[in-house]
């Protein structure tokens, strides 16, 4: 077959039978994965809600209301065992990571007692930042058990009272940032005693 | 040309990293433990074959002036088929590559051969030109991300070795950089010894 010749009509139609069936291809793919990616989202979810409260038996990933805080909003989970609330999570996020967006799942008793601090997303300089993560290093259990209004939710730096990840205090500074945030959400969503 | 030099000449004497120095935003980008570098190496190998496939396919339906931005688009495209079914399927991995999934686009790797290569030859070359190209991408990605595991985490394959730290260094870019370097000395060490 010859080469075809760059005439304006044939490369107006050739971009465009090319971008079409590009476009069908992608469409395709885009809807058999749909269902497979959602599910695998919200499995991560699921995962991390398990990790940060107690063991639960309703639908605590799907069973959330959002709260509005800092210009944004957060998504708090109640995961209840035979109707009794043991604990709610709450996804919570800083945009001051040493890159960016963080996203942790905090796991909060009914009182407001920290159970666990889980990281949802980050993108930390492997080695350094991403310590937080909970396979990788110890640092989230200071938070277990603690109690916000007595635990002051920043690094020792600050006169807080977090012990920061060595090298990484940008990082340390955005997770408290984020779990007080949790708190505060968590808090302000709660009906006011008396 | 036989179709085994073909193969053969992308794992060492046109190694894409290694050699021709190409495709470098990724390699420095991802090769943090050595999953990572395999995982890329794996998802750049299969846009490879299937970019060289499809072009050389086309090629002599494709006016010249415009081929360049009809090649970007059938790239494009297998790039994104590969991140969502890496979304869908491999969620851990799609997590740790993130970001460099959908610059395996701007790879110029896969224009590379898509342009010098599938352009000019008959599919079945392309095919394999694209495998080989490929499987040295994804060879030297996870060496250099195996040596800066060793080093910098104690660890191969996730596995760790020792207590504690390795040398952070070699986890940040300028280890990249360093690990990189000594790499190439290597390659060009064994291609003298082989030709």
């Amino acid at each position: 077959m010859a080469k075809k010749e760059s005439s304006f009509f044939n490369m107006v139609s050739t971009l465009f039978v090319v971008t079409l069936i590009a476009a069908g291809l992608l469409g395709s793919v885009y809807a058999l994965t749909k269902e497979p990616i959602r599910l695998a989202e919200l499995k991560k979810k699921n995962d991390a809600i398990k990790m940060v409260v107690p063991e639960f038996n309703n639908n605590a990933s799907e069973e959330f209301y959002k709260v509005g805080i800092d210009g944004d909003s957060v998504s708090i989970y109640t995961a209840t065992m035979d109707s009794v609330v043991v604990g709610v999570a709450v996804e919570t996020f800083t945009n001051s990571g040493f890159s960016g967006l963080i996203k942790l799942m905090v796991g909060f008793a009914p009182d407001g007692t920290i159970i666990d601090v889980a990281v949802t997303k980050h993108a930390e300089t492997p080695g350094l930042g991403d310590k937080m993560e909970i396979r990788k290093s110890d640092f989230h259990v200071q938070f277990q058990g603690k109690h916000p209004d007595d635990f002051k939710l920043m690094v020792v730096k600050d006169n807080g009272n977090v012990d920061a990840i060595t090298a990484s205090t940008i990082s340390s500074r955005a997770y408290c940032e984020a779990v007080q945030r949790a708190y505060d959400a968590y808090i302000s969503s709660q009906p006011k005693e008396n | 040309m036989n179709q085994w030099n073909n193969f053969s000449k992308g794992i060492l004497k046109e190694n894409a990293v290694l050699v021709l120095f190409l495709g470098l935003c990724p390699t420095l980008g991802v090769t943090t433990s050595a999953v990572n570098g395999l995982g890329m190496g794996l998802a750049t190998t299969f846009v490879l074959v299937m970019s060289n496939l499809v072009v050389s396919l086309v090629k002599n339906a494709i006016p010249d002036k415009v081929r360049i931005p009809a090649f970007i688009v059938i790239i494009a495209a297998f790039v994104t088929v590969v991140e969502l079914v890496m979304k869908a399927y491999i969620p851990s991995l799609f997590d740790a590559l993130g970001l460099f999934i959908p610059l395996i686009v701007v790879n110029c790797v896969v224009l590379g051969r898509a342009e010098a290569f599938a352009s000019k030859n008959n599919v079945v070359s392309s095919i394999i030109d694209g495998l080989g190209m490929g499987v040295g991408f994804a060879l030297a990605l996870t060496v250099l991300g195996g040596v800066r595991e060793i080093l910098g985490s104690g660890s191969i394959f996730g596995l760790s070795f020792i207590e504690g730290d390795g040398m952070l260094l070699f986890i940040l870019p300028p280890g990249a950089f360093l690990a990189l370097g000594y790499l190439i000395v290597l390659a060009n060490k064994l291609k003298e010894k082989t030709t």
